[in-house]
């Protein structure tokens, strides 16, 4: 009987996908259904919930201080957009060119920093970054003459070193993504073009760029969710949670400032479906742009 | 071949990033637990500490050894685990309202108080019972800080009177004796001179704490907020506190400095070079001068705070931590009776002293000189000048801040907001504390 039903043809499909479907109905759907549903609630832990209907949202849409955070995740996740796709790809073209020298120490050097702890690197960045004149950021300028810079107290900048901190972080994996996606480029593709006489631009043009369409489409899509959803960069960049203005606050920062700080887990729950919509309408936009919906023709 | 090297390569990075990741786990919470009560015997109790100052435990340790020799039926082993001071109180906050997780024993940061009194099950032990013994000895209002009708819910370490810290090999350069500094006009006059003579700074604008404004509205009998409760931080006494504020930094009396207020790392380590030549802080500060700021030996006076006018209140109370026992703990009352043991009685608020160098809330040691002007005291040693003579002088002067509901959310505002469009960025004060009021209405809305 058993035996039968372990080797069914028909089953075994179903058995191999269980795991994942399990993972998924227990870890994303039932937490997002209950948040769903939070989020119309007066809730603290240790309090009976009240049912207070859409006034999380409303007093949400007035809340300066989350569009604050709205202003400040989606500006860095445009900066990550600008920086870590086209770098990344730039960089596996010039890895992946058999005239460069030292691929492999170039290769595991870019990607290094991406197995540090984000607590330890936002750590040094901080003291990097730090507005006394001996951190290593105003000492180096003050070998130009320029004075001391409060780079976490101004919202430029801070934005500034948290995407030095993203781009010194990610560029490595970006790469590995588009390095993969290089490797499965037909050579033939390139031999072809040479005989027609098409300048190294050219290929890249006509050639990397369209193959490596789903590698960027793939990339684009995790950008936008880590870009929106970051947290833990800001949180030690700033020493905690609190940066001064607020500049370096995002959503996630304060979904967790409500709900984990204040312990308002309703008003939390709204600020997290608020972040789940913004990043499911851009994406899902990206994706139908960028043809993903469509049928593969060949 | 070369597929296997790659292979094999990738299987290391693998390995690796998993071995690393984990480091960075254990870095991240940076807890350190460590057990205390080695003198108790195997019958002991084990009961659980959570703070977010390393020297708490070693004043628990202190009193562990004592209570363990006086209460040999009665015996506790303490296993102490010190967090971060964000980390701590949201896992605490966690902890107790979820009835999962919880120590026995934990202390809770005066500003943070108010979120764990919230709702009507407060998941404290009341600790009245413990408390009747050491009513009369105890300063009144530093019970009433932890406390929520008549329930007392929590034991301070100390007072926290305000005093002035003054850097006396920096001023006398300037020519300044702080002995005349008085008001807060003979503090810019002194301020001018020792920027003028040094180039240094007098004091601190602070932008990332409230230790300014509750000691210059305390001064004028004002709070943050009213009989109610509710915020009112653009009352005129704020507006005429942060305008003086606002012309001292403009004659260079005060500046921001890296870190945002006293209590910092990186201002610490700013008083230690000497670019700051006065403190104005709460007594507790005395301990961060003898522990983080050694260059500093023999160069500090202690005397009490500048007024807007002679006659006015010279101090308030400020800061604090409430060491509290939680309703889900196994041994609720032997944690209480060693709360009370450890934070109220003579023995321990003599230890607080000499360990910590807080000024104790139960007011007989403030008294016995043999405890307060001991020469082997390392604070007493410390200072020009000796702590208690100016507690002494000051102590009916003593004003108390309310630690309430909006508490937490005006400092929040002021902290991230306020202070730094004020002081950073020269905003108008009266401008910058009306949208203050609006956005903690708002917020608590």
């Amino acid at each position: 009987m058993i035996k039968k039903f372990v080797y069914s043809q028909k089953v075994a499909p179903y058995v191999f996908v269980l795991p994942f479907i399990l993972i998924f109905l227990i870890f994303w759907s039932y937490p997002l259904a209950n948040s769903f549903v939070m989020s119309f609630q007066d809730r603290m832990l240790g309090q009976d919930p009240k049912w207070i209907g859409e006034a999380n949202y409303s007093k949400l849409f007035t809340d300066k201080v989350f569009l604050t955070a709205i202003k400040n995740s989606v500006v860095y996740m445009l900066g990550t957009l600008v920086l870590l796709i086209p770098f990344p790809m730039l960089f596996a073209v010039m890895i992946n060119s058999k005239l460069m020298v030292g691929r492999e120490f170039f290769k595991s050097s870019f990607f290094l920093p991406a197995l540090t702890s984000v607590a330890v690197a936002g750590t040094i960045f901080r003291l990097t970054f730090g507005e006394m004149e001996g951190s290593l950021m105003n000492s180096f300028l003050g070998l130009f003459g320029v004075e001391p810079i409060k780079f976490l107290k101004d919202g430029e900048w801070s934005m500034a070193a948290l995407l030095i901190l993203a781009c010194w972080r990610w560029t490595g994996v970006n790469m590995l993504y588009y390095l993969s996606g290089l490797k499965s480029i037909d050579n033939e593709y390139y031999e072809a073009a040479s005989i027609d006489g098409a300048s190294a631009w050219q290929k890249f043009r006509a050639i990397t760029m369209p193959l490596l369409k789903p590698t960027t489409i793939y990339v684009t899509t995790i950008s936008v969710y880590a870009g929106l959803a970051m947290f833990t960069e800001s949180l030690m960049m700033f020493n905690g949670n609190n940066s001064p203005k607020n500049i370096g606050l995002t959503i996630v920062g304060y979904l967790y400032r409500q709900g984990i700080e204040k312990n308002k887990l309703g008003y939390a729950a709204a600020v997290g479906i608020v972040l789940l919509v913004i990043a499911m309408v851009i994406n899902l936009t990206q994706l139908k742009l960028s043809g993903m919906f469509k049928k593969e023709e060949d | 071949m070369k597929k296997r090297s790659t292979l094999i390569s990738i299987v290391t990075i693998l390995i690796l990033s998993l071995v690393l990741s984990a480091c960075g786990k254990s870095d991240d919470s940076s807890n350190s637990t460590q057990q205390l009560g080695a003198n108790a015997g195997e019958n002991a109790t084990e009961l659980s500490f959570w703070t977010f100052v390393d020297l708490h435990g070693k004043h628990l340790d202190k009193m562990l050894g004592l209570w363990n020799k006086e209460n040999p039926d009665k015996q506790i082993k303490l296993n102490v685990t010190v967090m971060p001071y964000d980390d701590m109180h949201n896992k605490l906050l966690l902890a107790v309202t979820s009835g999962k997780g919880a120590p026995d024993i934990a202390d809770i940061e005066l500003g943070q108080f108010p979120k764990f009194l919230e709702g009507d099950n407060v998941p404290l032990e009341p600790l009245n019972d413990v408390f009747a013994p050491y009513k009369d000895a105890v300063v009144p209002a530093r019970v009433a800080i932890y406390s929520k009708g008549d329930q007392v819910y929590g034991f301070d370490y100390h007072v926290g009177a305000t005093l002035a810290f003054y850097n006396t090999e920096i001023l006398e350069a300037a020519g300044v004796d702080y002995k005349t500094i008085k008001t807060w006009e003979d503090y810019k006059q002194a301020g001018i001179k020792v920027y003028e003579k040094t180039g240094k700074y007098l004091g601190t604008a602070d932008t990332s704490a409230i230790w300014q404004e509750s000691y210059l509205l305390a001064q004028q009998n004002a709070d943050f907020t009213d009989e109610n409760g509710n915020p009112k931080v653009n009352s005129p006494e704020m507006v005429k506190a942060l305008e003086m504020l606002v012309d001292l930094q403009k004659n260079n009396v005060i500046h921001t400095i890296p870190g945002g207020q006293p209590d910092t790392e990186e201002a610490k380590g700013e008083y230690n070079k000497g670019n700051y030549a006065s403190a104005l802080m709460p007594e507790w500060y005395m301990s961060r001068f003898v522990n983080e700021m050694k260059d500093l030996k023999g160069k500090y006076a202690i005397a009490p705070l500048p007024v807007f006018e002679e006659g006015q209140p010279r101090s308030v109370g400020l800061g604090g931590t409430g060491t509290v026992v939680t309703k889900s703990g196994k041994n609720v009352q032997l944690a209480k009776e060693f709360v009370a043991f450890a934070k109220l009685s003579k023995e321990a608020t003599t230890e607080i002293w000499n360990t910590l160098g807080f000024d104790p809330i139960n007011m007989d040691v403030w008294k016995d000189e043999a405890v307060t002007k001991n020469p082997d005291n390392e604070y007493v040693q410390y200072f020009k000048t000796n702590a208690f003579d100016t507690l002494n002088e000051i102590k009916d002067e003593i004003q108390a801040i309310k630690s309430v509901k909006a508490s937490p959310t005006i400092g929040n505002v002021f902290n991230t907001v306020t202070l730094n469009a004020i002081f950073e960025d020269g905003k108008d004060v009266k401008e910058a504390l009306d949208e203050a009021q609006a956005a903690i209405e708002q917020e608590l809305k």
